[in-house]
């Protein structure tokens, strides 16, 4: 069975609304939490396990515990609703159904951290988005939970969407930031790392929608009971975006812990694979995550069940795993092509690099090129190498991530599938 | 010369008092997206100038942004921009066709303007769609679950209702 903490009212006639929601529930935490220690608050979130729900997996307490409290600068706490890697979805879904309980997370969240300005920085595309959250910002403002001495605690705090314009290295945090300060979004060398100098120079916290999103479910119901959900240290429940080839692709809030078998082929999920098709790859995580093969979507490589958690995602390492990422869980069946999937990703990040670093600049460009090629019969043999080789030298020698994501989906598709690759150059493209 | 009206001038205030003092700047994508919309779909030199104008900042600052976003034109654009996306998980599901319909349909090629001046086709990447794949962004909203039947029917019923 699948628990619902952040979508259990999802379906609810107009939850959107200030009145339904608060009928649901809504806005309770915030009651709660005015009354708390601030400090105490972060360390119920640590108690929760909770870890950033963005990609990278990062423990929310201790994040927010590095926040620089002690400068004599404004903090800041960020959003981050720019939602661009392929095949994830799931920001986008909550916020249309749920718009005043990431707005409920952010008031929480904000008098945990003791900032008094957050932002919400959305994905251009998202017109309707904006619009939706700027109307659950005035609501909660109008019935006091937002604005000055919310519920009569003295502390004051403002909320201001921002929009995004049409850029995936926005969503990496220090392109963010840049971006808004109304820059082109280049992202910064770290350290200095958000929390020390992040937004216009001061201490800083940017997080996902979906991890500011648990929050108020942890002040309600304690840190405990969010970490006995889940296994080891993937605790609660994590929203999955399920696309590609399956039955029912759409948004799903699964418990930490199901089997990726289980996701894949339940009527509950993803509904299994079209009729007469059977499973090639996994893309557990988003596109810049290693794709896996058939024989290692279910078990890992000891022949363990494989479980929709951080740990088991990556069991195996880079040889035989992969990871959660964004949780953008993207299945290719036999119809599929893994070298012309490989180019469009390549595509892909070639034409969202920044361009600031070189290796990642010429080298997305490389991969491109040479991933065209073999995908329109026109390769060698021995550029089934070379894309590894470029690979390597773009991972790890960056600014930013963007260049380690667009080197793994290249270098997990040739370690995977190499024949595949090889029937390209033999029979020059696809069969 | 561009010139926004009485009550955008007053939204970019409302936009600039969003920031702190001196952080004027980051008003810029806000009210970009304004002057895209209110001056033609597109943004030109002039235009730019004028947000720079508005905002109190250098042109140079503008053009350097405006060129760095994907959602700003630079170009003028046909009246309706069609942007199908064309990422893994939206061609898993047949964007590639869409795309190849669309452009027997509108007889032009992918970056083309319609000669009516109607229609534009542009390719875009991830949408944050996959689920409803394949799918486009037209104007402020998205067209979802794409079929070519239902394109059909829709620049029929935009052609239908030019003439
Ligand atoms: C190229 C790139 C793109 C990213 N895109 C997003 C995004 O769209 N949304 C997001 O929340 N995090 C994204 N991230 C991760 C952020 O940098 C950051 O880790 C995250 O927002 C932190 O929030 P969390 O700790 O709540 O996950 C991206 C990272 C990289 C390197
Ligand atoms: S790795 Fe790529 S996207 Fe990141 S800063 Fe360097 S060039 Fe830009």
């Amino acid at each position: 069975m699948s628990r619902k903490i952040l979508l259990e009212h999802a379906d609810v006639p107009g939850i959107d609304t200030f009145p339904i929601y608060r009928q649901h529930g809504g806005y309770d935490s915030v009651e709660k939490a005015v009354k708390m220690d601030p400090m105490a608050i972060v360390e119920e979130v640590k108690t929760s396990g909770l870890r950033g729900r963005g990609g990278a997996g990062f423990s929310t307490g201790i994040k927010w515990s590095f926040l620089d409290r002690k400068s004599n600068n404004p903090r800041y706490l960020v959003c981050n609703a720019d939602e661009g890697e392929p095949g994830t979805f799931k920001d986008r879904y909550f916020m249309e159904k749920l718009p005043h309980l990431l707005v409920e997370g952010l008031i929480v969240s904000s008098f945990a951290l003791g900032t008094h300005t957050a932002y919400v920085y959305v994905r251009g595309e998202f017109f309707w988005i904006i619009e939706a959250l700027e109307v659950a910002i005035a609501e909660a403002k109008a019935a006091g939970f937002l604005g000055k001495n919310i519920l009569g605690s003295g502390f004051d705090l403002e909320i201001y969407v921002h929009p995004g314009a049409g850029a995936y290295i926005c969503g990496e945090e220090s392109a963010l930031l840049e971006s808004l300060e109304g820059k082109k979004g280049y992202p910064r060398i770290k350290p200095p790392f958000p929390a020390i100098s992040g937004l216009f120079g001061c201490p800083t916290v940017i997080n996902n929608v979906e991890t500011i999103a648990a929050v108020p479910w942890i002040i309600v119901n304690g840190g405990p009971a969010y970490a006995a959900i889940g296994i080891g240290r993937s605790t609660g429940t994590k929203l999955i975006s399920a696309s590609g080839n399956i039955k029912k692709p759409g948004v799903y809030e699964i418990d930490m812990g199901i089997t990726v078998e289980e996701f894949v082929m339940s009527d509950e999920f993803c509904g299994g694979l079209l009729e007469g098709r059977t499973l090639k790859a996994i893309i557990a995580g988003g596109s810049s995550v290693p794709i896996l093969p058939a024989h290692l979507a279910f078990k890992t490589a000891a022949g363990e069940p494989r479980l929709m958690t951080y740990e088991s995602l990556f069991d195996g390492g880079f040889a035989s795993g992969t990871m959660m990422g964004s949780g953008g869980f993207i299945v290719l069946d036999n119809t599929a092509c893994i070298v012309r999937n490989t180019w469009n990703f390549s595509r892909f990040y070639h034409h969202e690099s920044c361009g600031q670093c070189s290796p990642c600049r010429e080298g997305t460009g490389w991969l491109e090129k040479v991933l065209h090629r073999l995908e329109h019969g026109e390769g060698k043999m021995h550029d089934i190498d070379l894309l590894v080789s470029i690979s390597k030298k773009i991972e790890g020698h960056t600014i930013c991530a963007l260049g380690d994501a667009a080197a793994w989906p290249v270098v997990s598709a040739v370690l995977h599938f190499r024949e595949e690759f090889e029937s390209h150059v033999k029979n020059r493209g696809c069969l | 010369m561009p010139k926004f009206s009485d009550a955008s001038l007053a939204k970019v205030k409302e936009i600039i008092a969003r920031y702190p003092e001196g952080r004027h700047k980051s008003a810029l994508l806000p009210v970009l997206h304004m002057a895209q919309a209110e001056f033609g779909g597109w943004l030109s030199t002039e235009t730019m100038d004028y947000v720079a104008s508005v905002i109190g900042i250098q042109p140079i600052e503008v053009y350097e942004v405006a060129s760095f976003y994907t959602m700003f034109e630079l170009q003028p654009t046909g009246q309706y921009v069609l942007q199908v996306c064309h990422t893994g998980p939206c061609c898993l599901v047949g964007a590639d066709k869409i795309i190849a319909h669309l452009e027997s349909k509108l007889g032009i090629k992918v970056g083309d303007t319609t000669s009516d001046g109607l229609f534009t086709l542009k390719t875009v990447e991830c949408l944050a769609s996959c689920g409803t794949a394949p799918v486009m962004q037209l104007g402020r909203r998205y067209v979802e679950n794409l079929t070519e039947a239902k394109l059909d029917e829709m620049i029929e019923s935009i052609r239908g209702n030019k003439s």
